[in-house]
């Protein structure tokens, strides 16, 4: 039986695309409804992208401004790559909400209101002098936009009587009456929420009804009520066959290493300490053991990087995943295990910073610590993920660039894609990669076992303890060349930093070569890193829709860059990178090729909008 | 049951790396490295799956100098590199080699929830009371008004006692010995070795160059046997000479008391390494010198319990064994997924 009304009882208008973005206090339970809508437009065929924004405070005074949470969902009948510049429907639960989203909201959105909340507290709360809702304000809301003012506080507790749960337990089915609502109005299926809520509410059969309840309540609210007049419908996407599902970037990631460490037959050591925005990684490694994974939650940032150099030394794949001010720690660790060539993989799930920073934010601004955060010439692939996605595969291809090369790998994503979800094509195993890993067996009689002897990529060899005849140390102090023996030799060090510097530079032997999108010659070159992709594509693909000579090239490989970039920076007027930094990649690009790159940098704690990017793209093209 | 391999006969010299040994002469830790290629021979182990791992320091340049796997990593981290390592691979016997700097300074932190998760491996800490390899300033354990290079009116921190500091972190196996003390040493670190869970052994180890005789009082031929005192199990705390010395309780404090004059063996304090709580042990970490007690060595700890790298891979096992081995596809199709036709 579907829930969706078969014989809509009301006109249906058919939109190309739509974003909702649902906000309310932190207790609200507005990520929960903003997941449950992307995972039913998903399921209804649209392509969906995901911006939840929340603050780093886990319960802010109730009602204030800071406290506010939001998730927006951006879901289309066309391929989309970024969660929406501006809000088509606004749902705000309370004051505090409404004045810190307003502004997103396009003229003539719907604007969805819990009436029940704007009481004198909660408007001195949110610092209104004047009821917003009552016109004579500033803004005119019933003038501006589609103001519906629902009294969902009562309405809920009504829709949840029959179960006999106290005032504060009706009151947190809410969210689930806003959802019912929003649903309604575009058309959507309650299944997909009834089995969420049958799943997660199970032992709890009064609140499983009660929440259940108040999805129909909401449901049947805009059924009925005459002042929401119209429907929505945003038809399925045409995305390539294949079966789907909607993935988080850490999700993707952790399941990248998964992937990784099954197909290279080894096993998986996560050593972290819990940092936002790369906790969800260790939270999601830790619940699968039985891919042979093995968490650790070490003491401190410093000793889960440790730990993973002794995990990697023996024999493992070896990663930790942090954040800037974690990585900051880590950071002599680094040296070590560049020095001792063993192959792992660092993840930095970037946040705003410096220092504490903005913790829930996303921001782009550690790419100069991944690059040069070191003491000494210590010289580190870096590689990005572009999306939620991607940080799948780019997991893999860290771990086969770290043992193929026998190196530590930085690998780049942020608290936008980290958290942020779209439709995943679900891959087979059978399709993955092989990663193909050699270990020196045992050593003949009397052969001596030489730990820096390099193969033709200049790697070294990856004993492990337990092999007999193959016993070396390794540490710190400069090797001697092929021996590995400590060395204070001036030229030794010479041309052991020359080595490490060739090792990795040669991976640009081993990378594919930048391709861009849009011709290949132009007006202008947009080039752009990590999670960044999503509105830059966009952004190049309506810039050139109107006739601008503009292409888009993005990079996943920052260190070393693909052999073929510098050339194609020559087959276009200008270079402009957008960057949610003060111009980090802009400084290398500068500094490899010599070209004259322009910046286009934010450092708002939020993604670039697509509007933005147009805008200076026109500026320049 | 898996085939028993026979182990090749090995003697100390097979455990000596291909290394010039570049500690001072004179330096204690040359005891300590030759009593541990000594040990090694009587573990029963195959000279592959031992690791030594060190931090920084001039105690942690020992694993360069044994023919064994071994980690010369930054200040601090032994530990933590060793817990990483013993965790993926709990085949592998470990010890950490650590000082009272790299251990109780700049690693205290690792060092204490390494002891913690009672990890199966061995910590032994050289203790100097000095920062050698950086030519002498005062250490975590360096006494209360010392003069050295960076404390030029005397230091005005209070020492750690390593010993305590381990027994507070819960640890299983705590023991004390000396480096010229080669007898006792070798004992004590076999101990170690047999110990399941982590062992910390507090070497007191002289630097000839920058804290020469800090532990002279605990080796004087004339005076130790009146300033130690030797733990055995189940026997009562007899110290002195003439052996006419004794602890006794009187309280919670320790006294020492003589003995003859009414006072005979069976009101001394009696050892009791296997005490499930750690009071005792504690106690007798706290018996200093300066105070006028004998500092007694051997094993003042010794008691199972689990251990992290065991429980770590236990889970695994019973994860495997309850969901089966991990299924990619299984995994990647999990929640809720949807199917878009060609």
């Amino acid at each position: 039986m579907s829930t969706v009304a078969e014989s809509p009882s009301k006109p249906v208008e058919t939109l190309i695309e739509a974003t909702v973005r649902f906000c309310g206090d932190s207790g609200d339970g507005m990520q929960l409804a903003g997941t449950q809508f992307t995972t039913t437009s998903a399921l209804a065929g649209n392509d969906v992208a995901t911006f939840p924004d929340f603050p780093a405070e886990i319960r802010a005074p109730r009602g204030t401004k800071a406290g506010v949470s939001g998730f927006q969902v951006h879901f289309s009948s066309e391929e989309i790559f970024t969660p929406g510049d501006t809000v088509d429907a606004l749902v705000a639960m309370n004051p505090a909400a409404l004045a810190t989203n307003l502004v997103d909201l396009r003229d003539g959105g719907i604007l969805i209101v819990n009436e029940s909340a704007f009481d004198k507290k909660g408007l001195e709360l949110a610092g209104y002098e004047a009821n917003p809702l009552e016109p004579g304000g500033l803004v005119d809301l019933e003038e501006k936009y589609r103001l519906y003012k629902v009294d969902m506080t009562q309405l809920t507790r009504d829709s949840v009587k029959e179960f006999g749960l106290g005032t504060k337990e009706a009151d947190r089915c809410r969210n689930f009456f806003a959802m019912g609502l929003v649903f309604w109005i575009y058309g959507r299926s309650l299944d997909p929420t009834m089995r969420f809520i049958e799943s997660k509410f199970g032992k709890r059969p009064d609140v499983a009804s009660a929440n259940t309840s108040a999805l129909k309540a909401g449901f049947n609210y805009g059924e009925t009520v005459e002042a929401i007049s119209t429907q929505y419908a945003v038809p399925k996407a045409e995305l390539a066959p294949g079966t789907y599902r909607s993935i988080m970037g850490n999700t993707a990631l952790s399941y990248g290493l998964i992937a990784a460490a099954k197909m290279s037959g080894k096993r998986l050591f996560l050593g972290a300490y819990p940092i936002t925005p790369a906790s969800d990684i260790l939270h999601e490694l830790c619940k699968h053991k039985n891919f042979d994974v093995v968490t650790f939650q070490a003491e401190d940032e410093i000793a889960a990087m440790t730990a993973v150099i002794g995990a990697s030394f023996a024999g493992a794949m070896a990663v930790t995943a942090s954040s800037g001010p974690g990585i900051a720690l880590k950071g002599e660790a680094f040296g070590l295990a560049v020095m001792m060539e063993l192959p792992m993989v660092v993840i930095n799930v970037q946040r705003g910073g410096p220092s504490t920073g903005l913790p829930t934010k996303t921001e782009q601004s550690d790419l100069y610590q991944a690059m040069y955060g070191r003491n000494g010439e210590c010289p580190m692939p870096v590689i990005a993920a572009r999306s939620p996605g991607d940080c799948f595969e780019v997991a893999q291809e860290a771990w086969r660039l770290a043992t193929r090369y026998m190196t530590p790998v930085f690998l780049m994503t942020d608290g936008y894609i980290a958290n942020g979800s779209e439709p995943w094509k679900v891959p087979s195993a059978a399709s993955l990669p092989k990663i193909e890993i050699e270990h020196p067996g045992p050593a003949a009689n009397g052969e001596k076992f030489l730990p820096y002897k390099r193969n033709e990529r200049l790697a070294r060899p990856w004993a492990l303890p337990g092999t007999p005849g193959l016993e070396h140390r390794l540490g710190g102090l400069e090797k001697q060349d092929v021996t590995g023996n400590v060395s204070y030799d001036h030229n030794n060090h010479q041309s052991m930093t020359d080595t490490r510097a060739a090792k990795i530079a040669k991976i640009a032997d081993d990378i594919p070569a930048q391709t861009v999108d849009g011709p290949a010659t132009g007006d202008l070159l947009v080039v752009s890193w990590g999670g960044t992709y999503g509105s830059c594509v966009s952004a190049v693909r309506s810039a050139r829709a109107k006739g601008k000579s503009v292409a888009h090239a993005h990079l996943r490989y920052i260190n070393p860059m693909p052999k073929n970039l510098g050339d194609l920076f020559g087959s276009y007027k200008k270079i402009l990178v957008p960057e949610l930094n003060s111009g980090q990649l802009r400084t290398i690009l500068r500094d490899r090729y010599l070209v004259d790159a322009i910046g286009f940098n934010k450092m708002q704690g939020k993604p670039f909008s697509v509007a933005e990017l147009v805008e200076i793209i026109n500026s320049l093209a | 049951m898996s085939v028993e391999l026979e182990l090749p006969v090995l003697k100390p010299t097979d455990f000596a790396s291909d290394q010039d040994v570049r500690w001072c002469p004179g330096c204690g830790d040359y005891s300590i490295l030759a009593q541990m290629k000594k040990v090694m021979p009587t573990l029963g182990i195959a000279r592959e799956k031992i690791v030594f791992i060190s931090g920084i320091g001039c105690s942690s340049r020992f694993p360069y100098y044994m023919n064994t796997y071994g980690l010369h990593t930054i200040h601090g981290r032994a530990t933590a590199v060793a817990t990483g390592l013993k965790t993926v691979r709990p085949d592998l016997n470990v010890w950490v080699i650590t000082g009272d700097g790299d251990g109780l300074s700049i690693g205290g932190n690792h060092l204490m929830h390494c002891i913690r998760r009672n990890m199966d491996l061995n910590i032994i800490l050289f203790n100097n009371r000095i920062y050698g390899l950086t030519k002498g300033q005062y250490s975590p354990t360096s006494p209360l008004g010392q003069r050295t290079k960076s404390t030029p009116m005397g230091a005005i921190d209070n020492p750690l006692h390593p010993l305590s500091i381990a027994i507070g972190a819960e640890a299983t196996f705590v023991a004390r010995s000396i480096d010229t003390n080669i007898n006792h040493l070798g004992e004590t670190l076999k101990r170690a070795a047999a110990h399941r869970g982590t062992s910390f052994v507090e070497v007191y180890q002289n630097c000839n160059v920058f804290n020469d005789g800090a532990w002279d009082y605990a080796k004087d031929r004339d005076t130790k046997a009146d300033t130690t005192l030797e733990l055995e199990h189940g026997k009562p705390l007899v110290f002195g000479k003439d052996r006419d010395k004794g602890i006794r309780l009187h309280g919670l404090e320790p006294e020492i008391v003589q003995l003859g004059k009414g006072i005979n063996e069976d009101d001394l304090l009696f050892h009791d390494e296997k005490a499930a709580e750690p009071s005792l042990a504690y106690l007798l970490s706290r018996m200093r010198h300066e105070d006028g007690f004998p500092e007694p060595i051997g094993v003042f700890r010794s008691v199972d319990a689990p251990r992290y790298d065991a429980l770590v891979n236990e889970q695994v096992e019973l994860a495997t064994k309850e969901k089966g081995p991990g299924d990619l596809d299984a995994l990647f199709a999990g929640g809720e997924t949807w199917t878009v036709q060609a």
